[in-house]
């Protein structure tokens, strides 16, 4: 379904929702925040409007008070107006707040997992604005009931409406959410951050039906996220927002190709592009967004902005640049010019040059062959029987890295790569299969003996809050590694050792006596690689380390990465689910699937051709932040859902979801074949061709 | 939903099978001669024949592991053993005193569930507010209270303001209810206090859990009333976990009798536990651990499976 | 995204007494408590000079005075000033509940971190002798321990009794601190110290338990006063402290409370005692939890 073969939404007819100049305040035991500052925008019928922004921007914020979701004994709306179909929902009474909600307005969030409740039905909790605001009686509940789940694409409604939560899926719960917030016929839909914790291509799928409805059923919507791939496909307008304020406001294409405001180009920059390879250094936005309990007085981008003059120490107007494209910056109108590809050039990394020229075949610093790691789970309720399942969680995953490249490892949930990644650090004991690692093979060693390689090789993990002991200062957990093992010859030696380590990863020296607790999430995932580096280790193993990060210091933390490797000659296994990012830092790409390589090829054969449909699938789903690309691909949504890990589909396992697979796929394993110099598929249905 | 309580059951027999073994265990370890102190006990000599026989009728001079492996057969037939002190079988003396504590303890149960239940809710819905204060510090009284001494104020109260003497002999519920229950009243109520401020306290926090849920979010964006969002969607949740701690603490409540009995001269179990610790009647001792040990497993049991009832993630798994 | 108040660290002098101030105006209750706590901690150390009397002093001269201006809290059968004797049990509730219940709570701690650090059959095994320990009600357990282990006492203690009161803690803190110790053992950090090669002694005890420290602390307070508690049931039933040692349970049991139905003041003022000083234990805990992370439940 081509977006562009939709009618755009006429945006002469009088705004569905207006909310006009929006200050919200929360009383903190630290503090008073400003949530959101004189934010204005509007939603016409049957268009989508995007909030952007990253966390803190108070876009969530602006959501919840529309609801008047927000808790009332903390907040405070001290300005504004929020008008609805004529009438300001601010004043509304607790009453008829209630009455509106669900009926007039729904809303759906980001945890699909947790938004539903786990002992009521999910014919209960659908039918209940159905009785609440309808008061429609049993039979017309579960006609309509039956309809709604059928608009969302759930099969099977009668029986499903009789089961609980606990047995959907993420997906098919967010359906349900779907349904349950156009269950009244509501004339506007929020949803905030809707596809987030959904896999690429369950994400592609919800954002379709959510578009399609949205055209076909006239009903407005306002999406919330940080994912400018998203914007770019789906939304008409854009709202950025940016420490509590709107920075722009625009029409999806005029903000992508042209954007008015520094923050925004920066965002664009900074954002990992499927459609862009190695080849561009991600353009970063230096610094953090500021306090909100103290925000400074003139624009609150100033202080991290490449353009700023003296100007900024007033704070600038949101203005009308361009018809309907409004911003927030003192220097808008130049911004239409050459100050704009000024401020973050995109430079070629010097050492890809170095690259490209004197690159030798190198030697491998990690060879994995065969790796299999089975779990073993109890099924069955029968407490007598000796039953387990075999849960595949890594079967039969073969590749290797060559010594200081990067290899980026990807897929959804349950492909295995996180487990690929415990099973060759050996916080797993694989079950079968080899992982040779500096003329050992490591898989199957007893623990006495990894010794050496628990120094050589070592991991950064996801969660920046997790990865670090919250008792530990910054110089402990650092110093560490070194003290325990022996690196340094005493405790002075450490410290000088760790103020190097913290000037690597780009951190001041006096963060060495702070508690993780008083970083940002970004300092945090820096102190994890300097933890990781003190070991001088030769391969580091990164499992999703930018997934959990803000866009903005995403770029930085690559960045970092990849200077790290050019200066230090570090092999990388980088495993994460978002392609691009992938794209971005990998030298060479494997694509996982429920447990088994897909393919595997150099990063730029396998973004050029991908040859797997399941490859195809994903780079398909997964949005580029520019809108006219958008426009003209017809993104093909994957069909069904990912199959359990405890009962995978016979044969190839992406049979039961290949466009391509025929009844041998359902029977034979395809194994990993070399279709083209260096480009290895698991494909029955790929020839094998010159290049 | 059945294999998970036959599982549960399974379960159970290897907790109570470790129960048996340290109690026997642990009670052989006794430093007193429960023999030389029965016979000796006032003063005066006995022979060292008459000790042999006495020791040989009760069976001491077997070697350990015989005298283990009667208790475990006696176990399977409810054949408890003979008091080393009476001389009575341990299950008789047991059974005759079992159903005034049990009556006790099921007293406190329905008490604790009417006053714990609507005072958590209450404390939980207005948060913050002088309800909820009065509300912590009734129950945390409760939990500081000692039973025994509340028990003695309410007698001292009774008497001084009621002219109500404690009776002198225990009548059963179905000879004269109205009578048994006025005398039951009052150590259930002592006992009670402390039960029903432990549940109303976790009632509380698990309800202000549930509030913070986003399924609780997703409930108010659809509209439906607080009260209704409390009522329906919060308490099914939040009943789980208390439940729970019903279950667990009606067990404990057997330990607060031991005191309780004592004030009121109730002649339950928990006085005949006391007297047991007393006289070193570990047969007694034996078998009164092992009642309330499976009396514990029992109740456990029921609220494993209540809770499979009211959850259809265990009923379904 | 956690806004949880993380417990401060009070090795600096400046965070220990900002911490305090921070807590004394956010839980006023659980300030509340820790003055009764403070209060009662001071007169056990100071019972010489706070008791007006001697408390083991007979007078048959002055059986059984109701509460007047020589007599505070009026005496008992034995002519015995209740005052000072709730005074100097004090000193018992406060040295055999502390004792108990710090011993209790380490044990316990340290059973449960160690459970859910090794995993596997280990942790299995323990769960289960644990689950056999959880079957008898700590009042029984402590009748158990306090009818096995002989009397015993060390500077005027009775080990016994303390000993009694610390087991049956121990499985109690063990099962709180394991599931704690178990969300420790699956963070990342704990994966890096794995994947840096640190031996399992150094992340035991440099890496979980200083972890565990909110929860610990928590069990510690709630357990003192469950401590004292038991300690006077024990001494009601006869079972625990003996004469002459004044102590609350004691002065609510046998000989000594036999007259309470006409004096009542021999039986109010010690239990009171217990209620005031449980009550202090609990607050201030309640307090400590809601500070620190309200989402901890024990």
């Amino acid at each position: 379904m081509n977006i562009a073969a939709h009618p755009k939404p006429d945006l002469a007819l009088k705004p569905i929702l207006q909310i006009e100049d929006l200050c919200v305040e929360f009383r903190t035991t630290r503090g008073l925040v400003r949530a959101v500052q004189n934010v204005s925008y509007e939603v016409h019928p049957g268009e989508m409007v995007a909030i952007v922004g990253e966390s803190g921007s108070g876009k969530s914020v602006s959501a919840l008070a529309i609801m008047g979701l927000l808790p009332p004994k903390t907040t405070r709306i001290p300005k504004g107006r929020v008008m609805f179909d004529g009438e300001d929902l601010l004043t509304r009474s607790k009453t008829q707040m209630q009455r509106i909600r669900g009926r007039h307005i729904g809303m759906i969030f980001q945890e699909p997992m947790t938004s539903l409740n786990p002992v009521l039905t999910i014919g209960d909790q659908l039918c209940e604005p159905l009785r609440i605001h309808l008061g429609m009686d049993k039979e017309a509940q579960h006609a309509r009931a039956v309809e709604l789940l059928g608009l969302v694409g759930i099969s099977d409604a009668a029986r499903r409406l009789t089961q609980y939560p606990h047995e959907f899926s993420g997906g098919m719960r967010q359906r349900v959410m779907i349904a349950i917030g156009l269950a009244c016929n509501p004339k506007l839909l929020i949803a905030d951050e809707p596809t987030t914790a959904l896999d690429v291509t369950i994400q592609a799928q919800i954002l379709e039906l959510m578009k399609k409805l949205s055209r076909e059923l006239g009903i407005a919507m306002i999406v919330i996220t940080h994912n400018l791939g998203v914007v770019a496909r789906y939304a008409d307008r854009v709202n950025v927002m940016y420490a509590a304020q709107i920075a722009e406001k625009a029409e999806a294409l005029p903000l992508f190709c042209a954007p008015l405001h520094p923050y925004t180009a920066g965002l664009l920059r900074a954002v990992p592009r499927l459609d862009q390879g190695r080849e561009a250094r991600l353009a970063t936005i230096d610094g953090l967004p500021p306090d909100l309990m103290n925000p400074p007085t003139g624009c609150r981008f100033a202080d991290r902005c490449p353009a700023r003059i003296d100007a900024c120490a007033k704070m600038p107007e949101l203005r009308e640049i361009n018809p309907g494209h409004l911003s927030a910056c003192h220097r808008a109108e130049e911004m239409n010019g050459p100050l704009r590809d000024g401020l973050y050039p995109l430079y070629k990394a010097q050492a890809a040059e170095a690259e490209a020229e004197g690159r030798v075949e190198g030697k491998n610093a990690l060879e994995v062959d065969g790796l299999t790691m089975n779990f073993h789970v109890k099924i069955g309720r029968n407490p007598l029987s000796r039953k387990k399942a075999v849960v595949k969680a890594v079967d039969d995953v073969s590749f290797s890295i060559e010594a200081g490249r990067t290899l980026g490892l990807v897929g959804e949930s349950g492909c295995g790569k996180t487990t690929v990644g415990r099973s060759i650090l050996r916080l797993l004991k694989p079950t079968a299969g080899a992982v040779n690692f500096e003329g050992q093979n490591i898989a199957r060693l007893p623990e006495s003996d990894l010794t050496s390689m628990r120094k050589n090789m070592q991991v950064i993990f996801q969660d920046p809050f997790a990865s670090l002991n919250p008792r530990m200062t910054v110089g402990q957990i650092i110093a560490e590694p070194m003290m325990v093992r022996k690196l340094v010859p005493d405790t002075m030696a450490a410290r000088r050792r760790v103020g190097e380590l913290l000037g690597d990863v780009g951190l001041p020296l006096y963060m060495s006596e702070r508690y993780p607790h008083q970083l940002s999430g970004g300092q945090r995932q820096r102190v994890g690689i300097a933890r990781a580096l003190a070991m001088e280790p030769s391969t580091i193993i990164c499992d999703e380390p930018v997934s959990a990060l803000d866009v903005s210091v995403q770029a930085q933390i690559i960045n970092l990465l990849e200077e790290l490797q050019e200066r230090l000659g570090i092999t990388y296994l980088f495993i994460a689910h978002d392609l691009a990012v992938v794209r971005h830092i990998s030298h060479r790409v494997g694509v996982m699937y429920l447990g088994r390589m897909m393919e595997i090829a150099e990063s730029e054969a396998l973004f050029a051709d991908p040859l797997h449909p399941y490859t195809q699938a994903l780079m398909d789903a997964a949005p580029i932040p520019d809108v006219e690309l958008e426009r003209h691909r017809a993104p093909r949504a994957l069909k069904g859902e990912i199959p359990s890990p405890l009962d995978p589909p016979p044969g190839c396992v992406f049979s039961t979801r290949c466009p391509l697979a025929t009844e041998e796929c359902r029977q034979t394993v395809p194994q990993l074949r070399e279709v083209r110099p260096g480009h290895r598929v698991a494909c029955l249905k790929i020839e094998e061709t010159a290049p | 939903m059945m294999w998970y309580v036959i599982r549960r059951f399974a379960l159970a027999i290897p907790t109570l099978i470790g129960v048996a073994i340290i109690t026997f265990f642990l009670l052989r370890v006794l430093p007193g001669d429960i023999v030389e102190i029965k016979l000796r006990g006032d003063g005066g000599d006995v022979s060292e024949a008459a000790l042999a026989a006495e020791r040989a009728r009760l069976g001491l001079d077997q070697p350990l592991l015989v005298q283990f492996a009667d208790w475990m057969t006696g176990l399977a037939t409810f054949d408890l053993g003979t008091s080393l002190w009476t001389g009575e079988r341990v299950a008789h003396e047991i059974a005759i005193r079992l159903p005034l504590s049990l009556e006790v303890a099921i007293l406190s149960t329905i008490l604790a569930i009417l006053i714990a239940f609507p005072l958590g809710t209450l404390a939980a819905v207005f948060r913050g507010t002088i309800i909820d204060y009065v509300v912590r510090i009734i129950t945390i009284g409760g939990l500081a209270v000692p039973p025994f001494w509340l028990g003695m104020l309410m007698i001292v109260g009774l008497i001084t303001w009621f002219d109500w003497l404690p009776a002198l002999g225990f009548v059963p519920l179905f000879t004269d209810p109205v009578k048994n229950l006025s005398q039951l009243i009052w150590p259930a109520l002592s006992v009670g206090y402390r039960y029903s401020s432990v549940v109303a306290r976790m009632l509380r926090s698990t309800i202000l859990e549930v509030l913070e849920e986003d399924y609780i979010r997703t409930a108010r964006a659809k509209g439906v009333t607080e009260r209704m969002v409390v009522a329906k969607h919060a308490m099914r949740n939040a009943l789980l976990p208390a439940i729970t701690v019903l279950g667990l603490e009606f067990a404990f409540l057997i330990g607060g009798l031991v005191v309780t009995e004592q004030v009121f001269s109730l002649n339950g179990i928990g006085l005949l536990f006391v007297e047991s610790v007393l006289h070193n009647d570990f047969t007694m001792i034996q078998g009164l651990v092992m009642v309330v040990a499976t009396g514990f497993v029992l109740i456990n049991l029921m609220v494993d499976v209540l809770y499979a009832l009211l959850d259809p993630r265990i009923r379904y798994e | 995204m956690s806004d949880v108040q993380t417990l401060p660290n009070l090795t600096r002098r400046g965070h220990f007494f900002s911490a305090l101030g921070d807590f004394f105006v956010k839980q006023p209750l659980g300030a509340a408590g820790g003055v009764v706590i403070l209060g009662m901690f001071l007169a056990a150390l100071f019972a010489e000079w706070v008791a007006p009397y001697n408390p083991t002093q007979i007078d048959f001269l002055a059986r059984l005075v109701p509460p007047s201006p020589a007599h505070v809290m009026g005496t008992d059968g034995f002519g015995r000033d209740i005052f000072s004797r709730v005074i100097y049990g004090a000193r018992t509730a406060m040295t055999v509940g502390f004792i108990a219940a710090i011993v209790g709570t380490s044990l316990g701690a340290i059973v449960g971190v160690f459970s859910a650090f090794m995993g596997g059959w280990v942790d299995l095994a323990i769960q289960r002798v644990i689950d056999v320990l959880l079957s008898f009600p700590i009042i029984v357990m402590a009748l158990i321990v306090v009818a096995i282990v002989p009397r015993t006492e060390l500077f005027g203690v009775d080990i016994n009794v303390i000993i009694a009161i610390a087991i049956p803690f121990i499985p109690k803190v063990a099962r709180v601190i394991r599931s704690a110790a178990l969300a420790i053992v699956t963070m990342p950090y704990i994966d890096a110290t794995r994947a840096a090669g640190f031996t399992k002694t150094r992340i035991m005890f440099r890496h979980i338990m200083p972890n565990v420290v909110a929860p610990y602390l928590i069990m510690l307070t709630a357990l003192l006063g469950q401590a004292i508690l038991l300690e006077a049931s024990l001494s009601f039933l006869g079972l625990g402290v003996s004469e002459p040692t004044p102590a609350w349970g004691l002065m609510l049991s046998g000989t000594n409370a036999d007259y309470y139905r006409e004096a009542w003041w021999v039986i109010f003022f010690p239990g009171l005692a217990i209620s005031l000083t449980v009550f202090g234990f609990n607050l201030f805990g309640d307090s400590l939890r809601d500070w620190l992370d309200p989402r901890l439940k024990v």
